[in-house]
């Protein structure tokens, strides 16, 4: 966001160094709107130049100093006025002075620690962005770019299944069981839903994907459930005996990785409903909490060495290690 | 790692079926009509019971075969039980019909065909509803309700 007021004489804005190469992705606004932004990762070096454009050349500019800042914050969108910096970087571009013709200064924030992934949810908001100021006496010439941040992982060394009983006392038992407890964004879930006793008349059975947002602290905790998806698994009546698949590909949802207690101000978390429902409209049902992360993509051999030591930072793999080996080999070769 | 490029997607193992659990008559089986509605008493102390016969194979009801003759304000009286001691939310009946119980209407008022039927088919839809709740089937006043020769309005109200 720019501010212009009327009567600037100057124009200012942020051009990245990478931004032929580097990759964008589609990030949804709080209005709900997606529009696409730069991708960086964890430890990433974000570096570019800032164009301060004089709108009357040769008119002098008179400033208080040139600043430009990298800011990862979360808002909560009932307590607007606090933000919550978790990075806050600064680099002086220029000292008090003057500006007689338009001027380009160039910056760079070195292995930047990015720790949380970009969101923007219901009751918060985790952005991160670059913020040039060209700071004077009446008001500020600003110009802020936001950027996105995604969290990697790597396939988490435990990963048991999820299998339970569960029912009503001589009316409905059933087992269920899920292939995995921590799923990636783009994989499968594979289970089933075995009958040992069907007593009531069941219509058709569901499993819903539950988003559920978590904001404060104390006595003032807000929950938001969102129901992302719902998926039918079963049309008519089972019996003792059946089993019924389940096959849910990740990858058609809008989901995010599971986000446990970020910065102590909120959780994303994500559950999987198995509902039954019976002739008569009445629901039996079954939450169970699954984690998500997101996986980094394939390792090519060209990738930046830069991207490689943010793809391992969470849990080390022999892939990782090589690939890092690789583009360390190519960089000084 | 040797995770694979494609998830693995085949279904997870799973008991083979009983042919006799596939092919058997299924658990659940629970049925109730509310049917030939007949007029007891004389002139203004008339009033109408209905039959409701229950035909299940679920284990909680003692009489797989059962069939007693009940009236509206029983029906009442059922639902009245079950909002006080369950906690489900019990579905409506039909109407009391008090303007039927005006004089000088000019058709047969409480006892008109049309509106037995319409009364009927509603107590029929109430009770299925009810009976077939895992909840309520632990109420004594559902089982006395459907498998005792009358309701004892003094009974003890419990679970089974």
């Amino acid at each position: 966001m720019s501010f212009f007021s009327f009567g600037q004489s100057a124009e200012i804005d942020v051009v990245l160094n990478d931004a032929e190469t580097r990759k964008k992705v589609e990030h949804k606004s709080e209005d709900g709107k997606k529009d696409k932004y730069f991708l960086f990762y964890d430890g990433e070096t974000v570096s570019g130049k800032v164009n301060v454009t004089l709108k009357n050349p040769g008119k002098r500019l008179e400033h208080q100093g040139i600043k430009i800042e990298f800011v990862g914050q979360i808002e909560l969108y009932y307590d607007r006025g606090n933000h919550h910096e978790f990075v806050s970087l600064v680099k002086d571009l220029a000292r008090p002075g003057e500006i007689t013709q338009s001027q380009t200064f160039d910056f760079e924030f070195t292995h930047v620690e990015k720790p949380y992934e970009s969101y923007t949810g219901q009751n918060v908001k985790l952005r991160y962005f670059l913020r040039a100021t060209v700071i004077r006496r009446l008001n500020d010439v600003v110009k802020e770019m936001d950027i996105v941040v995604h969290t990697l992982s790597t396939y988490p060394e435990l990963n048991s299944s999820i299998k339970m009983e569960v029912g009503i006392e001589d009316c409905l038992h059933i087992e269920f069981e899920y292939n995995k407890s921590k799923y990636h964004l783009k994989d499968v879930i594979v289970g089933k839903i075995y009958f040992l006793l069907v007593r009531i008349k069941i219509k058709h059975m569901e499993i819903d994907i539950i988003k559920r947002e978590t904001t404060g602290t104390g006595p003032s905790v807000y929950h938001e459930n969102d129901t992302i998806a719902k998926y039918e698994i079963m049309d008519g009546a089972p019996v003792r005996g059946e089993s019924i698949p389940i096959r849910l590909f990740l990858a058609g949802y809008d989901l995010t990785p599971t986000m446990r207690d970020i910065n102590k101000k909120f959780s994303v978390r994500y559950y999987l409903n198995l509902v039954l429902i019976d002739e008569e409209e009445r629901r039996y049902f079954k939450q169970q909490e699954i984690t998500l992360w997101r996986k980094g993509d394939v390792v090519r051999k060209s990738m930046s060495h830069q991207a490689a030591i943010a793809s391992q930072r969470f849990e080390g793999s022999a892939a990782s290690e090589s690939a890092l080996e690789q583009a360390a080999k190519e960089e000084s070769g | 790692m040797s995770e694979p490029a494609v998830a693995d997607t085949r279904r997870l193992n799973s008991k083979p079926q009983d042919l006799t659990d596939a092919y058997g008559p299924p658990s659940n089986f629970l049925e109730i009509d509310v049917y030939d509605p007949q007029i007891v008493g004389v002139g203004r102390n008339r009033y109408t019971t209905y039959e409701v016969r229950m035909k299940t194979n679920l284990p909680i009801f003692k009489l797989k075969d059962s069939c007693v003759r009940r009236r509206y304000s029983d029906f009442e009286w059922l639902k009245n039980e079950l909002e006080r001691d369950s906690k489900i939310v019990v579905p409506p009946l039909p109407g009391k019909a008090l303007k039927r119980q005006l004089p000088f209407r000019g058709d047969e008022g409480l006892f008109e065909e049309s509106f037995l039927e319409e009364r009927r088919a509603g107590l029929e839809q109430f009770i299925n509803r009810i009976a077939g709740h895992p909840l309520a089937q632990n109420e004594r006043c559902l089982h006395m309700f459907l498998q005792e020769e009358s309701i004892d309005r003094n009974y003890i109200p419990g679970k089974v």
